[in-house]
C-alpha cells in the first residue's frame, strides 16, 4: 500500500506538487499522466525517498519515507527518469552491486541475477561498459536494477522511453505479469501505454490531480465515446446525412476523407442500435460499422488544457 | 557496515575502470620523484632520510587530491546516478563513508607506490625507519583531511571544475593558516584568541611534527577531527541538496 497525504513540493516560489493525496493498493498499476513539468517526476522522486516533501507524508507499505527511509526503500524498486546508472561499470558488475546493496546472497542472488538478465535480454551486453550501450539497453539495465529484489512496490519513471516498439511491448508485458502481487506506479506520456498496462490513471497538471479514473472511465469522457463510425458502399454520404442527423441523441456528423463518417453522440449516449436500425430500414449499403471507445489523447488534452482552477479535484 | 563495504568496493573499482587512476598514479609518482631529487636536493644533502620527499607532500596534495575528490559527488549529480544511490536502502552516512574510504585507499595506494624511494634511502645509508613510517602515516592522514574537504565541496555542485578550484582554495587556506598570508587576513579585526585558533588549524604545523617522526597524538587527533568534521558536513550537504 502506498499512501500520500497532502504531499507538496515547492522549489522557491514554484509549486511543483500541490497537495497530492491518493493511495494505491496491491495489484494496482497506476499510471501517472501529465504534460511535461506537471510534477510527475517530482512526485515519484518524493515517493522513492530521493526528495523530501515540503509538506505532507508519503507512506510505503506502512513506512513513512522520511522517518524510516531505509525500511521504506527496501520495499521499493525505482527506475529514475532517464535510467541513470554508473557508466563505467558493466551490466554484470552493476547488477551485482545493486544485488549486494539489496542484501541478496548466495544462491538466491545468483538466481535473481540470472532471471533479470534473461527477462530483459541483457545477456549479449553483460560484459560491456554501460556507457557504450544503446539507449534501449541502458533503459533495460535500469529496469533490471529496479526489479532485482522482487520488490513489493515498483516506481518506474517513463519505463519505455527510448525503446523500440518490440521492446516497449516486452516491457509492458513484463509490467503486466508482475502486476498481480505488486503495487506499480508508472509515469508516461504515451497514452496507449496507459491503456495497455494501467488499471488506473491519474492525470496531473501543475502539480494537481485533475482526474483519477480507470482508462475506460477516462475514455468515456471523450466526445467520441460511443460514437459510431460507418463506411458506405454504394450509398452516397449526402443521402444518409439528414436521416442520421435527425436521430435522437446525435450531436453531429463528421465526414472523413476516406469516405467514412462518424456520428457523434450527445453525452456519450449509445447510438449503435439506432444507427443500425436506420441503415436496415433504409436499405443503405453499409460496408463497415464500428463503435468508438473514445480517444485518450483527446480527453488528456481536454483535461489538461482546461483552466486548472475550475476543475474538480479528486 | 556491510553497505559501506559494498559502496567502498564499487567506488574503488570505478577508479581503476577508467584511465583516471593510472594517470593519477603516474603523475603523482613522477612529481614526487622530481621534487625529491631536483628541488629537494636528495643526493646533495648527503643525509639518509626522506625529509625532502615528505616536505613536498602538502604541495603535491594541494593539487592532486582535489583532482580525486572533485568527482566523488559532482559526477553522481551530473550523471543523475545520485538519484539511484540515494534511493537504494543505504543511509547518507554509509554512502559518504564508503566513497571517502575508497578515495582514501586510492591515495594510500599511490602513496604506497613510492616505496622505491624508501628502498633507495635504505640502500644508500641507515635511515631511521621509525621516522619514515611516522611520516608516511602523517602524509596519509593529511591526504585524508584534504580528501574530506574535497568530498564535501564536491557534494555542493554538479560541476567538477568548480569543485576542484574551491577545494584547492580551501585546502590552501588550511595549509597556510599558520602563516602570515592567512593570519594577516584576520589580524586586527578579530579577537586575538580567534587568530590563535586559526593558526592552530594549520595542516602544515601538524604534518611537520609527524614527518619529523614525532607521533604526536594531538596531530593524529587533529587530522581525525578535520576528517570527521568535513564528512559530517558532507552528509548534511547531501541531505539538504539531493536534487540538481
Amino acid at each position: 500500500m502506498i499512501e500520500t497525504e497532502r504531499l507538496t513540493k515547492r522549489y522557491g516560489n514554484l509549486l511543483a506538487v500541490d497537495d497530492l493525496s491518493f493511495s494505491v493498493g496491491q495489484g494496482e498499476v497506476l499510471g501517472f499522466l501529465g504534460p511535461n513539468g506537471a510534477g510527475k517526476s517530482t512526485t515519484m522522486k518524493m515517493l522513492s525517498g530521493f526528495l523530501a516533501p515540503t509538506e505532507g507524508i508519503a507512506r510505503i507499505c506502512g513506512f513513512d519515507i522520511e522517518k524510516e527511509p531505509v525500511k521504506a526503500k527496501r520495499e521499493i524498486g525505482y527506475l529514475p527518469e532517464g535510467a541513470p546508472t554508473y557508466g563505467e561499470m558493466t551490466p554484470a558488475t552493476f547488477l551485482d552491486f545493486v544485488a549486494d546493496i539489496r542484501d541478496l546472497r548466495g544462491d538466491h542472488k545468483r538466481r535473481r541475477l540470472d532471471e533479470v538478465t534473461s527477462r530483459l535480454h541483457l545477456e549479449p551486453v553483460l560484459l560491456q561498459p554501460i556507457d557504450t550501450l544503446s539507449k534501449g539497453y541502458k533503459r533495460r539495465v535500469g529496469l533490471a536494477q529496479a526489479i532485482i529484489h522482487d520488490p513489493r512496490v515498483l516506481i518506474l519513471d517513463e519505463p519505455t522511453d527510448g525503446l523500440d516498439p518490440n521492446q516497449k511491448h516486452e516491457v509492458r508485458s513484463l509490467i503486466s505479469e508482475m502486476a498481480a502481487d505488486k503495487i506499480i506506479i508508472i509515469s508516461t506520456h504515451i497514452l496507449e501505454e496507459v491503456h495497455a498496462v494501467c488499471d488506473r490513471a491519474i492525470i496531473i497538471a501543475q502539480g494537481r490531480i485533475l482526474a483519477d479514473e480507470t482508462p475506460a472511465g477516462l475514455e468515456a469522457r471523450s466526445p467520441r465515446h460511443n460514437a459510431v463510425t460507418l463506411r458506405l458502399g454504394d450509398t452516397a454520404i449526402d443521402a444518409v446525412r439528414p436521416a442520421l442527423e435527425s436521430l435522437a441523441g446525435v450531436a453531429g456528423i463528421e465526414t472523413h476523407d476516406d469516405g467514412g463518417m462518424t456520428v457523434l453522440p450527445i453525452g456519450g449516449a449509445e447510438l449503435l442500435p439506432a444507427v443500425g436500425r436506420l441503415a436496415l430500414e433504409r436499405g443503405w449499403d453499409v460496408s463497415e460499422l464500428q463503435v468508438e471507445s473514445g480517444q485518450l489523447d483527446e480527453v488528456f488534452r481536454q483535461i489538461t488544457s482546461a483552466d486548472v482552477g475550475q476543475e474538480t479535484r479528486t | 557496515m556491510r553497505n559501506i563495504g559494498i559502496i567502498f568496493r564499487r567506488e574503488l573499482a570505478a577508479y581503476f575502470a577508467t584511465p583516471v587512476a593510472y594517470v593519477f598514479i603516474v603523475i603523482f609518482l613522477v612529481l614526487a620523484g622530481a621534487f625529491t631529487f631536483y628541488l629537494g636536493n636528495f643526493y646533495e644533502r648527503g643525509q639518509a632520510d626522506l625529509d625532502p620527499f615528505f616536505g613536498f607532500h602538502p604541495w603535491l596534495y594541494l593539487f592532486l587530491v582535489p583532482a580525486i575528490s572533485m568527482r566523488l559527488w559532482a559526477e553522481e549529480r551530473k550523471s543523475g546516478s545520485i538519484e539511484l544511490l540515494m534511493t537504494l536502502p543505504v543511509t547518507q552516512g554509509e554512502a559518504v563513508m564508503g566513497k571517502f574510504l575508497a578515495a582514501w585507499t586510492f591515495c594510500g595506494i599511490a602513496l604506497g607506490l613510492t616505496f622505491p624511494l624508501w628502498i633507495t634511502v635504505n640502500y644508500l645509508g641507515q635511515p631511521d625507519n621509525g621516522v619514515i613510517l611516522a611520516a608516511y602515516v602523517g602524509s596519509l592522514l593529511m591526504a585524508g583531511a584534504f580528501l574530506a574537504i574535497g568530498a564535501c565541496i564536491s557534494a555542493t555542485t554538479r560541476n567538477q571544475v568548480i569543485a576542484f578550484i574551491l577545494t584547492v582554495v580551501i585546502c590552501f587556506g588550511f595549509l597556510l593558516s599558520g602563516f602570515p598570508l592567512v593570519l594577516d587576513l584576520f589580524q586586527g579585526w578579530t579577537p586575538q584568541w580567534f587568530t590563535d585558533a586559526i593558526a592552530q588549524l594549520s595542516f602544515m604545523t601538524h604534518f611537520s611534527t609527524l614527518s619529523r617522526g614525532v607521533v604526536d597524538l594531538r596531530a593524529v587527533v587533529y587530522f581525525g577531527l578535520v576528517i570527521g568534521f568535513w564528512l559530517t558536513a558532507n552528509a548534511i550537504v547531501l541531505d539538504l541538496r539531493k536534487a540538481d
